[in-house]
């Protein structure tokens, strides 16, 4: 069953043709890898699908609804979350309070009813307490949960931010760049993690550089270049693909 | 929450305190300008909330100020006896809309009650927030300081403008407002021990509503906006709404802080709504630590008190400019701020690490 649809949607800035004519599905229950040079155009592709961006043409549509046009929060709210690549905590939060934000579309306290203490937001309070003391045991980072975010070390942050994701309780999840700045090992964590999180039955799509990350975890993979789609496939399929050989290496003569 | 609460009754027996040692010092005239301190307070606790922790700056708070005390003056003054006989008028008095109180030469004055009038200017507050702040609250930084200083001098200069509102010389002889049955906001010297406690009662209410949303739902997702709002928005935080909510919540309170201070001091003038003001009330939100509203309050509470004293004499604004300055200089995150004792440890600390060195 496809959860996200991108539909012939195209972007330009100026001169720049950044998305072209861009179309793919994402199967519910898969991690799909989007894949390309720099400036290929992941990551402006990244903001249309989280609502940072609108389309110039095309449509994208998650969970059989057109979401291009709803701003981000409200994609967020539907169960569409992502991560970013330059890690965005809320830096002056404990990593329990970062989390906790994560919740924020599962609860309904309003001005009134904080400003009035109203009896149903403790309840409420608590049960957005627990759940998040609950990820962070998932994660493993529950000794750090008072620890200010921003004195982690940067690969923990990095976990804090997908476990913020994960409060939302997303359908689908959007990692940018989830192995950028890790070592070996951390990658190596974080790919497990996010088979773990596919295994939860959460849809996972994800921009990597790290190409062994991305053909160990991926179930399928969509190659870009200048912003149109040059393949998709499966792992072994594209690491033998002419075409994505060429963009990558180069093709006069190597 | 149990440290939330016991805050607010020490900060209770501290307004008992004052009050008890202005008495036995024989200085109870000291009550007025404290009392008038309670009611800018109220005003700064609401900015506190909005520059502190929802991250947005205004420059045009002493426009809401004047628009709350302005609206309540003028609908608590003007003349409406020349309506008398109308059926639409004897009806309003009737309902109590329209009050009759006999004015200086025994005629008869017929105007709005001033519950009415407080209700009316709440909602032209409310309303004028919405529109105002929908468009400006996109802009960010020191563009923002700049359009809500903008819209702070166009208020300025209406009642300056305006005959109706008495021009430069503002509008005077406004009437007590009665809050409950047996309960008078009002200048009276009679009254002036319970007024005192009166306005530092709805002062300590306004802080118990802010606190509870500092520490609710909205208080995280309004953290969380300040610290990154690119993320906020991402885990689903509708984040120019809850700016807008901010934005209006603190514009309410300070026209409430309007309407209650015009009707106290019986009149109100156009500095009230001078860009000084809302300089001043910048001030003290930064000098209070920013995201800090004990720290807000305290401040508010020494610096109005000693301005309204004349303590300042003509160097009244210079002194809050010179705050501004010195605060962004020297502690941009605020002086009261919530790590300033670890700060300052470190600080304490370090030094002689320092002098070790050749």
């Amino acid at each position: 069953m496809t959860l996200l649809s991108v539909r012939e949607v195209s972007k330009r800035f100026g001169g720049l043709q950044a998305i072209d004519d861009l179309s793919f599905d994402v199967a519910q229950g898969s991690i799909k890898a989007l894949i390309g040079p720099n400036g290929a155009g992941k990551t402006t592709l990244f903001n249309l699908i989280s609502g940072s961006l609108e389309p110039d043409r095309g449509e994208i549509v998650f969970g059989g609804a057109a979401v291009h046009d709803l701003s981000p929060d409200r994609i967020a709210s539907r169960g569409m979350v992502r991560t970013f690549q330059h890690i965005r905590l809320f830096p002056k939060m404990t990593v329990l309070e970062n989390i906790m934000v994560g919740r924020h579309v599962h609860s309904r306290a309003g001005f009134l009813a904080g400003m009035l203490n109203l009896p149903f937001t403790w309840k409420e309070e608590r049960r957005i307490r627990e759940k998040s003391l609950e990820i962070l045991d998932l994660l493993g980072i529950a000794e750090h949960a008072r620890t200010e975010a921003s004195s982690l070390a940067y690969g923990q942050q990095r976990v804090v931010e997908i476990g913020r994701a994960l409060a939302c309780e997303p359908k689908l999840l959007l990692l940018d760049e989830p192995a950028a700045g890790l070592n070996m090992r951390e990658t190596n964590d974080m790919g497990r993690l996010i088979e773990k999180i596919r295994d939860m039955g959460v849809t996972v799509l994800l921009v990597e550089h790290d190409m062994s990350l991305v053909m160990k975890i991926s179930d399928e993979i969509v190659v870009l270049s200048y912003g149109q789609k040059i393949a998709e496939d499966r792992p072994l399929s594209i690491q033998k693909n002419p075409e994505v050989i060429r963009v990558y290496l180069g093709d006069d003569g190597c | 929450m149990a440290r939330r609460y016991s805050m607010v009754a020490a900060f209770a027996g501290l307004i008992v305190a004052i009050q008890l040692a202005t008495h036995f010092m024989d200085a109870s005239y000291h009550l007025t300008q404290l009392t008038m301190t309670a009611y800018y307070s109220l005003l700064i606790i609401g900015l506190c909330m909005l520059i502190g922790y929802a991250g947005q700056i205004s420059l045009g708070h002493a426009g809401f100020f004047a628009i709350g005390g302005y609206v309540s003056a003028f609908l608590t003054t003007h003349n409406l006896s020349s309506y008398k006989g109308g059926a639409f008028a004897s009806f309003l008095k009737k309902s109590g809309a329209l009050v009759g109180r006999p004015d200086i030469y025994g005629g008869e004055l017929l105007t709005v009650h001033p519950l009415l009038a407080c209700v009316a200017a709440i909602l032209l507050t409310v309303l004028i927030a919405y529109l105002i702040g929908g468009p400006v609250l996109k802009l960010k930084g020191h563009y923002l300081a700049m359009a809500t200083l903008g819209f702070g001098i166009i208020i300025y200069r209406i009642p300056l403008g305006t005959t109706f509102l008495g021009a430069a010389d503002g509008i005077s002889d406004v009437p007590g407002f009665p809050l409950a049955p047996g309960v008078v906001i009002s200048g009276a010297s009679s009254l002036r021990v319970p007024n005192y406690y009166l306005a530092w009662g709805l002062v300590i209410l306004g802080m118990a509503l802010l606190l509870n949303l500092v520490q609710s739902r909205v208080g995280r997702a309004l953290a969380a906006l300040h610290g990154a709002e690119d993320a906020a928005g991402a885990m689903g935080i509708p984040t120019a709404r809850y700016k807008l909510n901010t934005f209006v919540l603190s514009a309410v309170f300070a026209s409430l802080a309007g309407v209650f201070l015009t009707h106290y001091n019986g009149g109100i003038g156009p500095s009230e709504a001078s860009v000084m003001k809302s300089v001043r009330y910048v001030a003290i939100v930064a000098i209070g630590g920013m995201a800090n509203l004990w720290g807000a309050l305290l401040m508010s509470l020494v610096l109005n008190y000693l301005s309204l004293r004349g303590y300042f004499g003509t160097y009244d604004d210079t002194v809050f400019g010179a705050i501004l300055i010195l605060i962004m200089l020297f502690a941009p995150d605020g002086l009261l701020r919530r790590h300033l004792f670890t700060d300052l440890k470190r600080l304490v600390s370090r030094e002689p690490a320092d002098e070790e060195a050749p």
